[in-house]
């Protein structure tokens, strides 16, 4: 259990480091790609955990891997945290609240938007499916 | 290098995450998540620590523990889902108090991590 959420949070923070590195914005400009890692993320585990309940038998490991560790690796706080008190340091006290209100509101409406059309499909696709031969 | 840092630190980040988160939501039987709270305050504290000495710690630390370590020990999809999923259940008021004392001690973490890195130099 503590190995798969080990595996997924390295494999997480290595995406999320690649993204950092290849999306370099300086110490007063827009952190882009923190917003982009965070947004995906919430996106991510909205499907994920609407997905998890339909299927007939989940690995047992797939919520550890894939939720806590390979999402919870990928996404941060502490960045972001971080990154908007940096802002305010550096007198862009607009940026950072645009940054702050971009993360909270837009994460806030990835994992609704995602959990709600995976929840969709899954229905759809239970409602097509054929009834099993009584 | 610096990818080794990193995985060493989210190593040992992700699963720290998981057994604390684990160990504090066994301690109440509310649905409040105090345990991603308290992870992600942890972690923006030491994060603005790292922040404020940057220049005395080494590239090679700030890797390790910062975008390896931090960054695994906190995340943002766990605050998400945990505050969508208060509000699913009705619990509107401690979805909406759940977002507040995270962005209200997280940040503060932050900065008074960065704070106390500046006046310890």
């Amino acid at each position: 259990m503590l190995a798969a959420v080990a595996l997924g949070g390295i494999l997480g923070a290595e995406a999320r480091y690649g993204l950092s590195r290849a999306w370099v914005h300086r110490p007063d400009g827009f952190p882009w790609s923190t917003l982009l890692v965070n947004l995906t993320g919430c996106l991510l585990i909205g499907v994920l955990m609407a997905t998890l309940p339909q299927l007939p038998r989940p690995h047992r490991l797939a919520r550890p891997f894939l939720g806590t560790g390979m999402l919870g690796g990928y996404t941060t706080y502490s960045t972001f945290a971080v990154e908007v008190q940096q802002l305010v340091r550096q007198h862009r006290p607009g940026t950072a609240a645009g940054y702050l209100a971009a993360t909270v509101l837009g994460c806030a409406v990835a994992v609704w938007l995602a959990a709600g059309l995976a929840g969709r499909v899954w229905q759809a696709r239970r409602s097509v499916a054929p009834e099993p031969a009584a | 290098m610096s990818w080794l840092l990193v995985a060493l630190g989210a190593g040992v980040g992700a699963p720290a995450r998981y057994l604390l988160d684990r160990a504090i939501q066994s301690w109440h039987r509310t649905l409040f998540p105090w345990g991603t709270v308290t992870v992600n305050v942890l972690a923006s504290l030491v994060l603005g620590l790292l922040t404020g000495a940057a220049g005395t710690v080494s590239g090679n630390l700030a890797l390790l523990a910062g975008a390896g370590f931090c960054g695994a020990l906190s995340t943002y999809s766990a605050f998400s889902y945990e505050t969508l999923r208060l509000a699913g259940l009705g619990a509107r008021w401690q979805a909406v108090g759940n977002v507040a004392l995270t962005l209200v001690a997280g940040l503060g973490a932050g900065a008074l991590g960065w704070w106390l890195a500046l006046s310890l130099r």
